[in-house]
This record gives structure tokens, sequence and C-alpha cells, in this order.
């Protein structure tokens, strides 16, 4: 009897199918434009907030409406997602998390006819799809600037006799150990010693984008270890308030995190992806090409710094702070400039960075002309790979 | 004050009729529904009719979503009844999480290391199922066999088997990592499609709904008709009955956690040949532990399992729908999950044990 039942409930069940399939809704035509985004966490994540953010942001200037799915993993469920969004209308999809790149070019060569744009993916320029977009912008001297802060704050606590300069060692807590997040630590660490030249830098990592105990705790290590300063390249409250347990100050990521440590928090740079989001859905809506690589930066508004935390930044920071940004937007100083660092003891001449990704990272494409490392210019993603001198890397095998 | 005692006990019940215990299944599943809309109206101020509508919108709303729920059905019904010949002998095997993830990991390294050298999309499948199954095989093997020599814990020892095989997985994907240091492998063969499962009639997942439906059929015969099932239940009702009989209990007890094993390693295949085409240490994502549940809500009945795990992912597909439709917290999902949960697991102590109340006249 039992069978028969469990029997029954399959014919209810198949029936269901082709009840949905006869039912489905006729698409109404006056309908709003949809646009699809996937995110690997929710708003607990301040990356994530950040790009929810933005994408609330550009949906309401344009009038389109935003279909947003949070919590999707970097698998098959992205390209499930991805799927399900460009099958129920969107015109365009954007997701968020490295992780998503490959879920993404498979739903982009399914669906033809949508847009799929992946921020901080790196494979647009060699998949050659009309449809498939990567985008990123130019953190690495929002993280250049917020170093420039972190250096004058040393600075100030050894003057102020609470360290040497010798002892002046700054903390990370980054993520995954890929030229993204070695782009992002260096660039900050080069801010840094632009200001106060004996600061020396340890990265830990937590093998996670979003992991709040694992990002508390390498930031408690790294406090015990002497480090006067800590930021990161994570996407949880952990470091930060960390950091204000200890009352050690702290640079942030993503967005503010005032709130999260009051006494300690400096500053925080961000991608603001809004002017991308604009971008790329008024050309969807248009029908006109979106560039297979964007590089956004401080002068399209894509790379922003939250507010000083005034009370706790070393004064002077705001007048040091906008004339290194005016030399920045000017071109007159460039983050990765080859005279401020070196590599096993000996400045880099030259280089050939990976920026065709392949299974062999084979170096393909010189990048040092002019001085200076040309980091997101031959596409969006960072390449800069180089483990300089000054700073150590623990845990690369992720604790 | 005359203090009036209301004392009640609880009374093992006779069998009941079947059409009594789906009663009391039907009434679980709609309070546990009721419970839903409750919590929701109360967090959330929502209409509960616009709350079931989206569950069921989750589940069934587009041909695509319906595709996926069968398709997860299939897998969480696969290691279902992987898991249930090994339970049915009262063999406590916890490790089927480890048993899939041994198979895809097996699966993994054969379509990555043999992707450029075999062309041949079905001699690749053919060496993918091989040794997915041995690798899942030997991952049940291996708590039998201690157990069946030496007595072994086999609880505690298949719960560590699959920490060992999540680690090995881990310590591989930082090997094969696309780029290095962004720990993830990414589409294996994303663009030969060597070792992917073909898509019948255009659907991908067609292939692995069938080959499910193929094995629960097959599982049913063995566990009711055949003579290892029956050794396989015997030696579950009592291990001395069955020596009594002549049945050789410990390679009972290794034949059957091999073939559970064998199995758990063909979902690891499917899921990484069929569905996911790349290695992660959430890959199983915690299905090996839900199959257990799946299995004894079924009382082992492979024809039922269809029904209990078809009801589990129609909950979490529906769940997840509402959580994200109405900008609920991921977390969201999973408080209505473990409320359907509470419910029906909670329904089966009323089904087997039924209270009595007796006005008691003592004083207290």
């Amino acid at each position: 009897m039992k069978r028969f039942l469990a029997i029954m409930m399959c014919l209810v069940m198949v029936l269901a199918i082709v009840g949905c399939k006869g039912t489905k809704p006729a698409e109404e035509p006056a309908k709003k434009v949809k646009v699809g985004f996937i995110c690997l966490h929710d708003e607990q994540s301040t990356y994530d907030l950040n790009f929810i953010n933005a994408a609330k942001a550009a949906c309401e200037k344009l009038g389109v409406e935003m279909v947003l799915k949070t919590g999707i993993n970097e698998d098959n469920s992205c390209y499930e997602t991805a799927a399900d969004m460009a099958s129920s209308g969107c015109i365009a999809v954007f997701a968020d998390s490295f992780g998503h790149e490959d879920y993404m070019i498979q739903a982009a060569k399914e669906f033809p006819n949508v847009q799929f744009c992946h921020s901080t993916g790196t494979k647009a320029h060699t998949e050659k799809l009309a449809n498939y977009h990567n985008a990123f912008a130019a953190i690495y001297e929002g993280r250049y600037l917020a170093g420039v802060v972190a250096g004058l704050k040393l600075n100030e606590m050894i003057e102020a006799g609470k360290f040497t300069a010798e002892e002046a060692k700054v903390g990370y807590v980054g993520a995954f150990t890929y030229a993204e997040v070695i782009s992002g630590y260096t660039s900050f660490f080069l801010g840094v010693r632009s200001v106060c030249p004996t600061a020396t830098m340890e990265v830990t990592f937590t093998g996670s984008w979003y992991d709040p105990t694992a990002e508390k705790e390498g930031a408690q290590k790294l406090i015990q270890g002497g480090c006067k300063l800590i930021s990161q390249h994570a996407d949880s409250l952990g470091a930060p308030s960390a950091c204000e347990e200890a009352g050690i100050p702290d640079v942030s990521y993503n967005g503010s995190t005032k709130e999260a440590g009051p006494n300690t928090y400096l500053i925080s740079s961000r991608i603001d992806w809004e002017p991308y989001y604009e971008y790329a859905i008024t050309a969807a809506m248009n029908g006109k090409p979106i560039d297979t690589d964007w590089t956004g930066t401080i002068a399209t508004g894509s790379v922003k710094l939250t507010e000083l935390n005034e009370g706790v930044v070393a004064a002077g920071t705001k007048e040091k702070l906008e004339e290194v940004q005016k030399a920045l937007e000017a071109g007159t100083l460039h983050v990765f400039d080859t005279a401020t660092f070196t590599k096993d003891g000996a400045p880099l001449t030259s280089y050939l960075a990976d920026v065709d990704t392949d299974a062999a990272f084979t170096p393909d494409t010189e990048v040092i002309k002019d001085g200076y490392f040309h980091e997101s210019e031959y596409r969006s993603a960072p390449y800069f790979d180089v483990q300089i001198d000054g700073i150590t890397l623990l845990d690369v095998n992720f604790g | 004050m005359k203090n009036k005692h209301i004392s009640f006990h609880i009374v093992k019940r006779e069998a009941l009729p079947w059409y009594q215990s789906w009663m009391i299944r039907g009434a679980a599943i709609l309070l546990a529904l009721i419970m839903c809309s409750l919590v929701t109206v109360m967090v959330t101020g929502l209409n509960p009719l616009d709350l079931y509508r989206t569950m069921f919108y989750g589940a069934f709303g587009t041909e695509r979503k319906t595709w996926v729920l069968f398709q997860k059905l299939a897998i969480l019904l696969g290691i279902s009844l992987a898991v249930t010949p090994a339970f049915k002998m009262r063999f406590w095997n916890i490790g089927a999480e480890g048993q899939v993830m041994a198979g895809a990991l097996a699966c993994a390294t054969v379509m990555i290391t043999l992707g450029n050298t075999i062309t041949s999309n079905w001699m690749m499948l053919l060496i993918m199922l091989v040794v997915s199954v041995a690798a899942g095989a030997l991952w049940g093997f291996l708590p039998a066999f201690f157990k069946a020599h030496w007595n072994t814990n086999e609880t505690l020892f298949t719960l560590m088997m699959n920490y060992i095989a999540i680690q090995l997985a881990a310590y591989f994907i930082i090997i094969w990592e696309v780029p290095k240091g962004s720990g993830k492998i990414g589409m294996i063969n994303q663009n030969t499609r060597i070792g992917w499962l073909p898509y019948l009639g255009g659907k991908q997942y067609a292939i692995i709904i069938i080959l499910i439906a193929i094995l629960t059929v097959l599982l049913h015969i063995y566990l009711k008709y055949s003579k290892q099932g029956y050794e396989i239940a015997v030696v579950g009702e009592s291990e001395r009955t069955a020596r009594y009989a002549g049945i050789k209990v410990e390679w009972v007890i290794i034949r059957t956690m091999i073939l559970s094993g064998a199995l758990c390693g063909f979902i690891g295949m499917l899921l990484v040949g069929g569905t996911d085409h790349t290695l992660s240490t959430d890959i199983v994502g915690g299905r090996g532990f839900t199959a257990v549940m799946v299995s004894w809500l079924a009382k082992f009945n492979p024809i039922v399992m269809i029904l209990t795990s078809f009801l589990l992912v129609f909950m979490q597909l529906g769940a997840k729908e509402v959580a994200t439709n109405f900008y609920l917290n991921e977390s969201f999902s999973e408080i209505l999950t473990g409320i359907i949960l509470f419910f029906i697991i909670g329904c089966e102590f009323f089904i087997t044990y039924k209270i009595q109340f007796s006005k008691s006249g003592k004083e207290a």
C-alpha cells in the first residue's frame, strides 16, 4: 500500500511539471527591463554589500528591475542561476566573485543574446565571446592611497615613542594567494613605505573570501607577532573587530567599518561598481557592445576612499592624501614605480606577466615599460604577482 | 486545596494502518508549513499565501527550475540508495559524504590528468566510471574490513574517513588550482568537454535522472528479491541468527559496504562529470548526511525514498527561493528547512508511540 501511495505521489509530481509547462504565463510586452545580479555571499559580507548597493543604485537610476540572488557558490549553482536569469528575461547578468567565471562563460555560450558581465575575472579577452565581459577597477590606486594614510599613522606612533622606526611592521589578512590579492597588498605596502620608509609587512591567508573567525584569528596572530597596524583583503568584520579589541589601527576594505572599530578604523578603499553597472546596462538596453575588459579608475569614479576617521588618523593626513591623489590622477606618480621596490635585492627591469590565463601559467606579456609596472592595462583584472622585498608571507597554504 | 494532577506516559503503538500513519505525516507537513508561514509573517510581515506560492515557484516555477529540482532529487536519492544496504544491515555508515567525495576526487583526477591524452569521450567516461566506483568502494571497504575483523566502531571510522577524503580533495585542489593561489580548479575541460556526461536531447541532467531511476529499481529488486538482499536483512535483524543460518557475517558486512561505497563513488562521478564539472571541498554539500535521513524516513524502501528525497529537495529549493526573493538573509532558508525537518522527523515519534493521559487521583 505504501508503494501504491509513493507511485501516486510520483504521478502527482509528473503532472505538476506538465501543469507548469501548460500554465506558463505569457510574457507581457511592456514589462520593465530586468537585470540579474549574482553574489557569492549576502549583505553580511562587506564585499557583496558593496556590490549590492551599487546594483541597487544603478538599477534605480536607470529604472530597470533588479533580480538579485545572494549566496550563490562558485560551482554549478552559479551556472544554474545565470541561466535561470537569462531564460526568465534578464537582458544582462552580473556576477561578483572570481570563481564564478567559468560558470558565467558556460551560461554565456548558451544564451548569446544576453550579456554576461563578470567582475574580477580574467578570461573574457581570450574566450572571445561577444556577450561575455570582464570588469575591474584600478583598486591598487585606492589601496596605495589607503597605504599612505596607514604610513602617516605609523609615523605618528613612532614619533610618540610607541615603537622604533625599525619595529614599524604592518599586518595584512589576505584571502587567497593569486594576483588580485598580491597586487592589493603590494600596492598598499608601497603606499605605506612611500611615507614610512622603514616599514615592513607580514601577510597571512585564510583561504576563504568570507570567514569571520579565520580573519579575526589571522589579525590577532599578526598583532601578537608584533604588527602595529592591520589591513585586509577578505570580506568580513573579523580583522576590524580584532583591531578594535587590541587597540591597533586598522585600514579596511570594501567600505567603512567604523561601526566595528570606532577607535581604530582609519580609512577604507573600495571599488564603486555603479559607474560600470550603469555603463553596461545602458549598453545592453541599447544593443551597443560592452567592452571586453573594462577598467574603472579614480577618474571614472570607480575607485573610492571612504571618509577619514578624523579622530584616529594622524594630523595632516587629509592634505597629504589630496596631494598624492592629484599626482596619481595626473600620471606623475605610478603605484608600481620600479624605482620604489626590489625583488631579491635587485630592481625589476623586465617582467613577463601571465595575462592570458592558462593552466600552465605561461607568462606572455611584457608589462614593465617607462619605469613602471603597467597594472590592469592588458586586461582589467590585476596580474601583478611579484613577491617584492620587505613583505613576508605566512600561511600560504591557508593555515 | 485539591491538587489535580494530570500525568501521561508514552506507549508504543500497535502497527498503524498505512492510511493513519500517512495521515499523521500529512498533518506534520501541514503543521510545518503553517509554522513556517507564522515565522515568516512574524519576521517579515509577508502574506503566507505569497510564501507558499514562492516556494512552489522556486521548485517548479520554470522548466529550468524543474530540471534542477529533478537533478538535485536524483543526486540526493542516489546517495540515499547507496547508504541503504549498509543501514538495512544495521551498519551505521555515516561516511557517505566521504565516499562520494572519494569518487568525485577520483573522477576529477582522471578528467584532469587524462583530459589531453584521451580523445574518445566514451573511453573517458568508462575510465571515470571504473576509477570513481573503485575509489568509493575502497572508502567503503576500509571501515567494513576493520569492523569485520577487529570490531572497530564503524560510526567513528566512517565519520573520520569523511575528513580524510575532504582533506585529500583540498590538497589536490591546491595542486590543480587555476590560477595558482585562487583555491579553485574552475570547470574541467570546459572547451573540449572531455569527460562530460552527454546531454540527452539537449538536456544536461536527463542522463543523471535516468541513471538514478534505473538504480532505484535495481536496488529495490536487489534488496527485496535477491539472496544477498535477504542476507543483509537477516544480518540486520540479528547477527546471531545470521550465523546460525550459516551466513558468513564478516563477508556480508564487507561485501555490502563495498556496494554502498561503490554506489557513492558512482554518484561522485555524476557530480563531477554530470553537473559541476569541477571539484570543490563542498561538492557533496552535506548530502551524505541528509541521505541517512532520507533512507531512514523511508524505512529503507527505495521506492518510498523517491518521495522523501523529493520532499527535502522541494523544501530546500522553495525555502531558498523565499529567502532570496524577499531579500532575506541566507540563513532564513535554513530556518525554514529546519522547521520542516523538525516536524517531519518529530511525527515519526507519534507514528511509533502514543501518549496516554491519565488523571491520577493521588495527591501530589
